[in-house]
This record gives structure tokens, C-alpha cells and sequence, in this order.
């Protein structure tokens, strides 16, 4: 396990005024654990709102948590005696963001954006730019040719590919992608994807990939993780999510993905209710005010990860054994 | 490795371009701008090698001369009450003027630069200190403060250069506070902390690049400003001293003289109205210059 | 809502605070030791001592302050030096007559400053907006002292039809609305009004001509809605932000008066700050400046609160 998350929790606090109405907190990331295995790719999905962009930067310690605590490699992140600094945490785990223009810094040329990371790290100029003009051609831009411009003379496409020149200038081992080509065209998403997969294997990496899209999450993950509200509401094996979900909200997820197929007809019931509102959650299941199997358990207790089938872990108590739902056991 | 090429590799025909070349070249082609930019460096030309231009000595007083129309052979642009040559002192008076006018802007933008930009990259409570500290200055009025601080401190040119320099402060401050939060929150800044870079060495190379541009815009606007202001304290009599030739202090000097010769009289505030309309036009144009290539 | 007012009222009170203590500390900034800077040249042994009590001298300096904010709140700014009347009986009467100059200032300057604005902005991209705009950018730029002087020239010493100074015939110093007076507040309000006048036209032009443009009134304007009742919508979304600039600008002409009070000899605080500085009365300085500076917070208090009524998207909780 490269990368072990315990008992995660972000919250926020939303500051109302001093005359009578309390502050009102926002839980952002609220408890969660998880693992990802070196060299497996980790889709994490969910709606707007869901925590996993604040779980990203958490992990990358842009936040600090409340509480929990992030493994890499198997030393804490922050730790002390055996744990493992952030200095060299920044080393071994990078980022590449969604906006691919807010990413640079329009004041420099680009292959001076890749090389600042090895620079501050202590890598001597020369050295650096030679490693960010490799980057770049490895990144499908020709450095004779892209080196020297600057951010605003590039395309969307062409941003990303230096944004994840710069992640990897680094040389980490583990990569988060948030929403990395959520702003492209598809045919360029396509492009950027197949060189993230191709870089992937040629530098034994390991992924992170934070997306709305079911689709590309599909393409690119071994494992899925789905965020509700903060939670995580369902994790495994790709196919495993896709083919026998369990937690009613993937369903509705994936119900609403639109398909040409007349054999995929919706048969489930669609979202029912209100959507969240991440302040205050109230308790039971974050899910229940629009799950349309929602029963009194489900307003007492919040279910916990239970053993689903083959390490497909569900947060629902229709798939917990001996929960008291009545469609326990159902969960098709 | 497959083919990681992209094919849509679209290289834009021009090479690539300094972000402070382009500016410039717009600048260069705004005629209004250029015009005003060259009497303005006129202005300062004159200034400078005023001992070498002008006709005669600007402290020579002759009673007999007293206000002199102009066009007085000798006298271009008459005498003032004292008998001095106008147009001597005029020259010589946009030494203190524009020295007066630029000098408070120049150290504002320094102080005020580097207070804005360390209240908004560090934020939390550091920020609420200097930012409260520096709207109480900002609560007053600017000609207010002004004549209070200098009315406290007395006349003199370093008196008025504090007192100045006090008042433009704030705003300055004020401004560079908020586009250094702004360009804090923006994502380049995010990976360069992701990187593991320590604040210095984000400031300097990813803050300051981006933000000195718009504070120093904002700061070439408030020149006109402070050499109004500037003149308006001499006028005063809070800045420079008799018998400096300084332009705010030769029209309190000449005001009681306006019946006599109200042309002479006129003239020194005419070259105040010059060079504040040339700062401003300037710095209009020199937004509009950075504004585009963004 | 009334939460928001409350909360911007409460603010005052430290920003009140610390503009005292920037007046109180000029004292410390005059050259000389302060006890000096606030006695009369042939004062008294007795007089002396009792000041020396009064201020607090001998006591540390928080002390002082807090007896001369205790005071000043009990509305005993000091004796002024020059006449040797108490200050704030002398800002009385000047305060009046300056009210009455930016009332005619603050008419010509608003009207005009709304009127030139909207016309620009509805002929944007014209002749007319270029004018408005060139007069706009001249208006700031003019040094407004200068100006004074000039129209003072123009109509008072080449074609005299008006006065050049003072604020009545034989140098009356009680204000009156005949013409007898009026004709005396014509060229400083003239020459005070410039200034708001272009700020106003510049930021109501630049409003209007983006309301216009944008999408939701071409939607209206497809859908039928009249000139008119485009015109009310431009005055809705354009009245904050002008109510604002203006009040900002009241303001301002507090600050301003005291140049163009001083080129016409208008009885006023700006006046009243001349003679201070003139005469080396810091008494009467001190006192001016704090009660204009408190005038102008509390007047920003105000539009901050009247705006929050007209624009909606302001109210915070």
C-alpha cells in the first residue's frame, strides 16, 4: 500500500453574524479511510460538493486536516520519529490541477514553470532546465519549439501536458489528478488521457483520478471510489462498481450517464429529494433525504463501510448483514 | 511509448513574445499617449537643464520690474510681483513641482507596496493589523490629512514630502493587499506550494512578477494627484518656502496681483493644469497598453 | 439585515478611536514641546498651571488622550490662539457657512454629474461621450485652487459681474438666501463642484454604457420594453454605485473647501484651517481637523448603510 488514508475530516466553519444565528459548519470531508496500492490508478467520483477536491488538497497538505492522518509509503505525512516530512512528502506525491491556465504563472516561460519545483528542492539550474526540456518532450512538445513560450501562447491541451510535466519534474511516485481534463475538448481529453496512461506505465506511477466523468473514470481506474457529502459511499474494483453496484446513489449516477443502448434502459427509481446541503448534515445516512429505499434505520445510523462481496466495500444498510433494512440482502 | 504526439500541435506564427515588449509596442503606436509623453518629457528636459535654458536668474528681484505683461521685451512671459523673470522661474519652479509631485508617489509605492503585498500574501492577523492600521489614514480625506500632518509639522519641502508620502500610502497599500490576496488563491501559486517552495521563494518569483503590474498602475494615477496636492499645500503656504520658485507658491504669491496682471498671475497654475493632464493621460494610456495583452 | 447596520455602526466606534488619536498626536508632531504648541504667547503663570492640569502634561500619555477625548466628546475642543474664543464656537459658525457652499457645490456637481454621465452613456461610442469624456478628464486634472483663481479673473477682473471674495457685501459673515448673497457663492461653487462633477460623469457614463450592453436588456428590449422603462431599469442598477461615488465625494469637498475657501476668502472650516496654519494655532487645527474627520466617517457610515437599502445583492448577514 503506497498511500493509506485513516480517518480523514475537514470541516469548515461558515461565520454568520455575532447577533443570534451559530455558525453554521460545513462537513467537507467527514471520517474517511482509505488505500490505494502502488501502481493502481484510484478513481475518485462524485457530484459538485461531494469533498473530493478538499480530500485532494488534503492529501497533498495544501489544507490541514482536523483530524486523521495520510501514509505514504507507509510514514506518516507530518510525523514525527519515523514519519515522513512535508518537504519530502512534496517530492514522492504531486498534483495536476483543472484549470490549466490558472496553473502557470503567466509571467514565465513554461520551462521555467517545470523547473522551479526541482530548483526549490535544490537541483541546480542548468540541471533543471535540461530535466524540464526532457519533460516536455516526453509530454509530446517538442522543446526547441515550446520551451521558451509562455502560458497564454498554448492551448488548453497543450497547458495540461506542462502542468503534468510539472507534476512529474518531481519525480514522484504518486500522482492526483483534479478534474485534469474535465476543461478540454474530448478529442484532446482523449490525447491527454492515453498520455497519462503511456507515462503511467513508463514511470511506474501511481494515480489519483478525481473526475465527474463516468466514462473517463471507467477508462482510466482499477479501483473507484464514490464520495457523498464527505463520506465515502462506495469503493472496489471498476467493474465491480460499474456491473454490480450496490450503493443506491452509483445507481442513480450511473443510470444518468446516457447511453445509446436499448439493453441499458433505466430501471431504477431516479433521484428523489432535495440535493445536500453540506452544512449541519443531519444524522443517519447523508444519502436517505433522496434515496428512494430510505427506512427509519437509515435515519438512526449512519452505516459504516461493511464487507460487501470481493473487497467492494458499500455504505448502505441494504447491503449490510443484519442491518434491520428490509431490502437487506437485495442488493441488486 | 505510442505515439504520444499531438497532432494538433498549432504553433502560432509569431515567436514567442517578452510580455514587456508587446507592451510596449502598443504603447508606441497610441498617439494620443505619445504626444502627451513628449511634452511631458519637455517638461522634465527643461527642468533639469533649467540653469542652461533659462534667461535669467530666478531670485533677481527689481521693484521697478513689478508684474510685467507679457510679451515685455526681456520678459517673455512678464514679471512676477517682485520683479523676477516669469519664465525663469517657471523653468526653474518644475524642478520643486515635479520633484514634489513624484518623490511622495515613488516612496508610497515602496512602502505601501511592500506592506499590501506581505498583509496579503500572509493573511490572517498579520493582514487585520495593517490593514486596520492603514484605513485609519485612509478614513481622512486626502487634502485633509495632508494639511493636518503638514500643518503640524510646519513648512519646508521634507515636511511636505512626509506628509505626502503619508497620504498616498493607504490607498497604495490598499490596493496591492487586494490583487496580492487575488493572485495568492490562484492555482499557479497552489503548485508551487505543492512543490515544497517556502514563502520567499514564492513571493519572489511567482507574487511579485504578478502583481507590481497593477500597483504600479494604480500608483501612476495618483501622480496627477499628488502634484495638485503637492502645488495646493505650497499654495498654503505649507510647502515650499519663499522665495523657492515652486509653482503652488508663486500663485499664493501672484494671487493678490490678479487685479493688476491677472494673465501672469494665471500662469504658474497653467503648468500645474499641463503636467497633471500629461500624467494623466499617460496613465490612462498605459493601463489600456497592459489591459490588452492580458 | 439590521444585524449588517448594527455590526457597521459598531465599527465606528474604533475607527472613530483611532482618527483621535492621529488628530491627537499632531500636537506631537508640531515642533516645540506641546505645552507650547497649545498656550498663548503671553500667557499667564496661572493660565500656564491650568492648562498644564487640564491637558494632563505631567501624566503619561494615554492619559492625555483619554482627557482630551473626554473633553472633546463634551464638546470642548480648546481656546484657539488667534482670537482666544473657544475652538468649537468657531467651527460653529464656520460650519455653517461651509454647508452652505457644498450645498450649492454638491446641487451643481451632482445634477451635472448625473445628467452628462447618462447622456454619455447612452451615446457611447459618439462625439458626445468623447466630449463628456474629455471634459470629464480635464475636470480632474485641473488644479481646482487654479480654476478659483481664474474664474475670479475672468468674471470678477476682466468682466466684473461677480464678486471675488467673501461671502457678502462689506465682508458679512452671516449667511443669507437673497441674491445679494447668492451672487457671491456662484464661482466657489463653481469651482468646488468641477471636481465632483467629472468623478460623478466618468462613473455614471462608464455604468450606463455597461448596464446597456448588457444581456439582460437586449433580452428586455427584444421582448418590447419600451425607452422608457428601459431608463428605469438603467436608474435601478446604476443608482447604488452612483449614490456611493456621491456621497464619497461629499466627502470630498469637505476636504477640498479648504483651498477654494481660501482663494475666496469664504468664511468657512477650510477658512478656519487657513488661519490655523497661518497663525500657528494648533488648538484650533486639532480641533478642525477632528471634527471634519468625524464628519467624514460617520458620513461613509451612512452611505455604506443607505446602500445596502437600494442594492440588494449588498446586504450581508
Amino acid at each position: 500500500m503506497i498511500l493509506q488514508v485513516k480517518q480523514l475530516k475537514k470541516y469548515f466553519s461558515t461565520g454568520k453574524s455575532f447577533f443570534g444565528k451559530s455558525r453554521g459548519t460545513v462537513h467537507a470531508v467527514d471520517d474517511i479511510s482509505f488505500e490505494v496500492a502502488a501502481g493502481e490508478t484510484l478513481g475518485i467520483v462524485g457530484e459538485s460538493g461531494c469533498g473530493k477536491t478538499t480530500a485532494a488538497r488534503l492529501l497533498m497538505r495544501l489544507i490541514e486536516p482536523d483530524e486523521g492522518e495520510v501514509l505514504l509509503e507507509g510514514r506518516r505525512i507530518g510525523g514525527a520519529q519515523g514519519g515522513m516530512s512535508l518537504t519530502e512528502a512534496r517530492r514522492r506525491m504531486q498534483m495536476v490541477f483543472q484549470d490549466s491556465y490558472a496553473s502557470l504563472n503567466p509571467r514565465l516561460p513554461i520551462e521555467a514553470s517545470i523547473a522551479f519545483g526541482p530548483m526549490v528542492h535544490g537541483v541546480a539550474e542548468r540541471e533543471a532546465l535540461k530535466r524540464s526540456r526532457d519533460l516536455l518532450a516526453r509530454v509530446g512538445l517538442e522543446p526547441s519549439r515550446f520551451a521558451a513560450r509562455y502560458s497564454h501562447e498554448l492551448s488548453g491541451g497543450q497547458r495540461q501536458r506542462v502542468n503534468i510535466a510539472r507534476a512529474l519534474a518531481l519525480q514522484p511516485r504518486v500522482v492526483i489528478l483534479d478534474e485534469a481534463v474535465s476543461a478540454l475538448d474530448k478529442s484532446v481529453e482523449a490525447q491527454v488521457l492515453n498520455l497519462l496512461l503511456d507515462l503511467k506505465t513508463e514511470f511506474g506511477l501511481t494515480y489519483l483520478f478525481i473526475s465527474h466523468d463516468l466514462n473517463v473514470v471507467r477508462y482510466m481506474s482499477d479501483r473507484v471510489m464514490v464520495m457523498y457529502l464527505g463520506k465515502i459511499a462506495e469503493i472496489g474494483p471498476v467493474e465491480s462498481i460499474y456491473r454490480e453496484t450496490g450503493h443506491p446513489y452509483t445507481r442513480a449516477l450511473l443510470s444518468a450517464m446516457p447511453t445509446l443502448d436499448p439493453d441499458r434502459r433505466t430501471t431504477e427509481p431516479p433521484l428523489a429529494g432535495d440535493p445536500p446541503n453540506p452544512i449541519d448534515p443531519p444524522p443517519g445516512c447523508r444519502f436517505r433525504a433522496r434515496c428512494a429505499y430510505a427506512e427509519s434505520v437509515c435515519e438512526r445510523i449512519d452505516p459504516a463501510d461493511a464487507v460487501g462481496h470481493s473487497g467492494h466495500l458499500i455504505a448502505c444498510h441494504m447491503s449490510i448483514p443484519r442491518s434491520g433494512h428490509t431490502r437487506q440482502g437485495l442488493a441488486q | 511509448m505510442s505515439a504520444v504526439v499531438d497532432a494538433i500541435q498549432l504553433a502560432p506564427a509569431a515567436a514567442a513574445h517578452g510580455y514587456w515588449r508587446s507592451v510596449f509596442s502598443r504603447l508606441t503606436r497610441d498617439k494620443v499617449a505619445l504626444t502627451f509623453f513628449s511634452i511631458l518629457v519637455l517638461i522634465f528636459v527643461a527642468a533639469i537643464f533649467a540653469p542652461l535654458i533659462a534667461p535669467s536668474d530666478p531670485y533677481a528681484s527689481s521693484i521697478l520690474n513689478r508684474l510685467k505683461p507679457i510679451g515685455t521685451p526681456g520678459h517673455l512671459l512678464g514679471t512676477d510681483e517682485l520683479g523676477r523673470d516669469m519664465l525663469t522661474r517657471l523653468i526653474y519652479g518644475g524642478r520643486l513641482s515635479l520633484l514634489m509631485g513624484l518623490a511622495p508617489v515613488v516612496l508610497a509605492f515602496a512602502v505601501g507596496s511592500f506592506l499590501g503585498i506581505t498583509a496579503g500574501f500572509v493573511g490572517g492577523r498579520v493582514n487585520t493589523a495593517i490593514m486596520r492600521t492603514v484605513d485609519v489614514f485612509y478614513a481622512f480625506p486626502s487634502v485633509l490629512l495632508a494639511v493636518a500632518i503638514s500643518g503640524a509639522l510646519g513648512a519646508g519641502i521634507v515636511n511636505a514630502l512626509v506628509s505626502l508620502t503619508i497620504v498616498f500610502i493607504p490607498p497604495i497599500a490598499r490596493v496591492a493587499e487586494s490583487v496580492t490576496t487575488q493572485v495568492r488563491s490562484l492555482d499557479f501559486v497552489e503548485a508551487a506550494r505543492a512543490s515544497g517552495a517556502g514563502a520567499p521563494t514564492i513571493i519572489r518569483v511567482h507574487i511579485i512578477g504578478n502583481v507590481l503590474g497593477p500597483i504600479f498602475i494604480y500608483a501612476t494615477s495618483l501622480i496627477s494627484v499628488c502634484m495638485i496636492l503637492a502645488s495646493g499645500l505650497s499654495f498654503l503656504g505649507l510647502g515650499t518656502k519663499p522665495p523657492q520658485p515652486e509653482w503652488g507658491l508663486m500663485l499664493n504669491t501672484l494671487r493678490t496681483a490678479i487685479f493688476q496682471n491677472p494673465w501672469v498671475a494665471a500662469l504658474p497654475g497653467m503648468m500645474i493644469f499641463a503636467v497633471s493632464i500629461c500624467f494623466n493621460l499617460l496613465s490612462d494610456g498605459v493601463r489600456q497598453a497592459m489591459d490588452v495583452t492580458r | 439585515m439590521l444585524a449588517f447596520v448594527i455590526r457597521r455602526l459598531a465599527y465606528v466606534i474604533p475607527i472613530s478611536l483611532a482618527v483621535s488619536a492621529v488628530c491627537f498626536a499632531l500636537v506631537f508632531l508640531a515642533p516645540g514641546d506641546p505645552l507650547s504648541a497649545v498656550m498663548p504667547a503671553d500667557a499667564s503663570a496661572d493660565l500656564v498651571e491650568k492648562l498644564k492640569v487640564d491637558y494632563g502634561f505631567d501624566k503619561p500619555i494615554p492619559v492625555q488622550f483619554g482627557k482630551w477625548v473626554w473633553r472633546a466628546l463634551h464638546g470642548d475642543l480648546g481656546m484657539s490662539l488667534a482670537t482666544g474664543r473657544p475652538v468649537n464656537s468657531e467651527i460653529a459658525r464656520a460650519i455653517s457657512n461651509t454647508f452652505v457652499l457644498a450645498f450649492f457645490a454638491c446641487s451643481i456637481g451632482f445634477t451635472l454629474g448625473l445628467v452628462l454621465g447618462t447622456v454619455a452613456g447612452y451615446f457611447h461610442g459618439t462625439w458626445i461621450d468623447k466630449t463628456v469624456t474629455a471634459i470629464a478628464v480635464t475636470g480632474v486634472s485641473v488644479p481646482h485652487y487654479w480654476l478659483g483663481m481664474v474664474l475670479v479673473i475672468v468674471f470678477a477682473v476682466l468682466y466684473p459681474v461677480l464678486p471675488a471674495m467673501g461671502m457678502g457685501a462689506g465682508g458679512s459673515a452671516e449667511w443669507a438666501w437673497d441674491w445679494e448673497h447668492i451672487r457671491f457663492v456662484i464661482l466657489p461653487a463653481a469651482t468646488l463642484s468641477v471636481i465632483p462633477t467629472s468623478i460623478i460623469a466618468r462613473t455614471v457614463r462608464a455604468l450606463v454604457a455597461d448596464i446597456l450592453q448588457r444581456e439582460f436588456v437586449i433580452a428586455l428590449i427584444a421582448k418590447g420594453l419600451t425607452d422608457r422603462g428601459v431608463f428605469l431599469h438603467v436608474v435601478k442598477n446604476a443608482a447604488p454605485t452612483a449614490l456611493a461615488v456621491m456621497g464619497v465625494q461629499l466627502g470630498y469637498l469637505l476636504g477640498g473647501s479648504i483651498l477654494v475657501e481660501t482663494v475666496f476668502s469664504w468664511p468657512g472650516t477650510g477658512f478656519l484651517l487657513n488661519v490655523a496654519i497661518f497663525q500657528r494655532d494648533l488648538p484650533l487645527l486639532q480641533g478642525t481637523i477632528l471634527f471634519l474627520a468625524m464628519f467624514f466617517v460617520l458620513l461613509n457610515v451612512l452611505v455604506d448603510i443607505l446602500q445596502t437599502f437600494v442594492d440588494p445583492r449588498i446586504r450581508r448577514t
